[in-house]
């Protein structure tokens, strides 16, 4: 009986503000589309590092003959300071941080250079102009600097180098995006929050006799506020799944039907992803519908 | 049934107070009307014994419950042993007869069998039968006063209170509500009415409290409606 008379007094309510009940709708869908799109980009650049870093490496180029580096004036890395950087990443207090040490010989550095040098420049050079190379896979890509700085002063080391670098302006654009939609998904939200706040109040206001003849026959406080907000709440739930629905067509045709296409070489978030991120759009929608009720019904249903 | 001990209420700071000492007591199954010029604190009355408003000192008791001291979520529960009728009707004009008297017994939580058994049959006590699908808009005034005391009295409370019931009636129709009230106070329910009507309150001869700039100036048994005014 009251399950049916509330589910009954939020049609009505609904049907009645239907304007306000789309504008609610409305700016929900707007803002949790910024939310999702937020949280997707976020998921975006996870996946980027986890691919990518999985393969970044660390590289120690040690004193070549002729190094001009202030740290190479005794001439280029002889054995012994080879093996005392080698026992700082593999014995010292970085050695926690680092996974494995490859050491690249002059012969391999050699090789390496040659092989891909279609220029002819260095036909002249040979081995011994080189100096080997560690190539150093780090268990947390992140914590680079900790290694480079460990290593950087060493004896014999010429320059540190991190591929990590290649990718820190990509992500840092990425991070500045998810920032960009978090802030536009704050304002938004807190819009709808106002929006919903007035809506409720206004539909409260319109339905004061009501609501007083309920207090007079004595039902219960929950009975009265309940359906104020659950047609906040469905309101905002629609303006959700329209979010969702932007999102998933957003991702399914731009990013798996285009992106995809035409710059393949990078792992996209796929439109699956959006069923991860659905459940709590929705979540946050009833979130803000029931905020928004608790602000307003505690003034305009008294007991 | 119903006792005020000493029970004033004043509505803002400094104000004068619309309750002003107040002892009485109403027993269960009596029929009480409360008189008194306008201002003179009626409505604050019945709003304290609906705990509407709450008094600012003394203590109200209803129904074997101190007022004072009932938290707000027990609120409802008290209501539902209240049952209240305005001068303007307050019924919801998108609902019909039936709906309306029904509404009051839906929003406390009683089962579709027990509205239908009980709606019609308080429709016929209050001598509406046979227009359970009109809208207020389609009935007189005295009909819509009768809806409102159906809506009010279907759970069967045991006190009714009203306030100035027939100040929008015409005599004729108001003297047909009247018999209604008290025929409800018949069985057994307390009746407090708060009126201006002077023609009524001589001729039903029941007991009568005066209130007079919030204090109580007179309480008589088989009064009439007031001794300086007529
Ligand atoms: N909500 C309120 N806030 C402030 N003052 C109020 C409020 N309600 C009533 N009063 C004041 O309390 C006094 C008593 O008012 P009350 O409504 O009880 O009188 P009444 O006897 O019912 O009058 P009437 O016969 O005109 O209905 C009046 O002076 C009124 O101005
Ligand atoms: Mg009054």
């Amino acid at each position: 009986m009251r399950l049916r008379f509330v589910a009954g007094e939020v049609w009505n309510g609904l049907r009645r503000n239907s304007t306000m009940a789309l504008s609610v709708a409305l700016v929900t869908f707007v803002s949790l589309t910024f939310v999702g799109a937020a949280a997707l980009t976020q998921m975006q650049v996870q996946q980027l590092k986890d691919a990518w870093y999985g393969q970044v490496e660390v590289s120690i180029f040690l004193c070549q003959p002729g190094a001009f580096e202030d740290n190479c004036a005794e001439g280029p890395v002889t054995t012994v300071q080879q093996d005392e950087i080698l026992e700082v990443l593999e014995e010292g207090n970085v050695s926690d941080l680092v996974q494995s040490v490859y050491v690249e010989t002059r012969e391999e550095v050699y090789e390496n250079i040659v092989e891909a040098d279609d220029t002819g420049v260095y036909s002249h050079v040979e081995p011994e102009d080189f100096a080997p190379v560690l190539r150093i896979k780090l268990h947390d890509p992140e914590q680079f600097q900790v290694v480079a700085d460990a290593t950087a002063g060493l004896p014999g080391v010429q320059s540190v180098y991190d591929q990590r670098e290649v990718f820190q302006d990509l992500f840092s654009l990425l991070n500045s995006a998810t920032i960009l939609a978090a802030v536009l998904a704050g304002v938004m939200m807190l819009t709808a929050v106002l929006l919903i706040t007035t809506t409720i109040r206004l539909s409260a206001l319109s339905r004061k006799r009501e609501t007083n003849i309920m207090r007079m026959v004595g039902a219960s406080r929950s009975l009265i506020q309940a359906p104020f907000m659950l047609e906040g709440a469905v309101a905002a739930t629609g303006g959700a799944i329209l979010a969702i629905a932007g999102l998933w067509f957003a991702v399914r045709y731009f990013v798996e039907g285009w992106l995809t296409g035409s710059i393949p070489w990078v792992d996209y978030i796929s439109s699956d992803d959006v069923w991860a991120v659905a459940p709590w759009l929705i979540l946050a929608a009833v979130g803000l519908a029931l905020i928004a009720s608790l602000f307003t019904l505690k003034r305009y249903t008294r007991v | 049934m119903i006792r005020f001990d000493e029970v004033s209420k004043v509505y803002s700071r400094g104000a004068r107070p619309a309750l002003d000492g107040i002892d009485v007591e109403i027993e269960r199954g009596d029929f009480v009307f409360l008189v008194g010029s306008s201002g003179s604190g009626k409505s604050t009355f019945l709003k304290l014994i609906l705990r509407e408003e709450r008094a600012t000192s003394g203590d109200v008791w209803v129904a074997g419950r101190q007022l004072n001291r009932l938290s707000n979520w027990r609120v409802p529960q008290l209501r539902r042993e209240i049952g209240a009728v305005f001068q303007d009707f307050r019924l919801l004009p998108n609902k019909t007869v039936y709906q309306n008297v029904a509404f009051a017994l839906e929003v406390i939580g009683k089962s579709r069998r027990e509205v239908k058994a009980t709606v019609p049959e308080m429709l016929e006590l209050v001598g509406l039968a046979g227009k359970e699908r009109r809208f207020p808009h389609e009935l007189s005034g005295g009909e819509q006063q009768r809806v409102a005391i159906a809506r009010a009295f279907v759970n069967h409370p045991p006190i009714l209170l009203c306030d100035e019931p027939t100040g929008n009636l015409d005599p004729g129709t108001s003297v047909g509500i009247m018999r209604l009230l008290d025929r409800i106070n018949r069985t057994g329910t307390t009746v407090l009415m708060a009126t201006h009507d002077d023609e009524i309150v001589d001729q039903m001869r029941k007991r009568v409290i005066e209130l007079k700039g919030g204090r109580l100036v007179r309480d008589q048994d088989r009064g009439v409606y007031g001794l300086e005014t007529v």
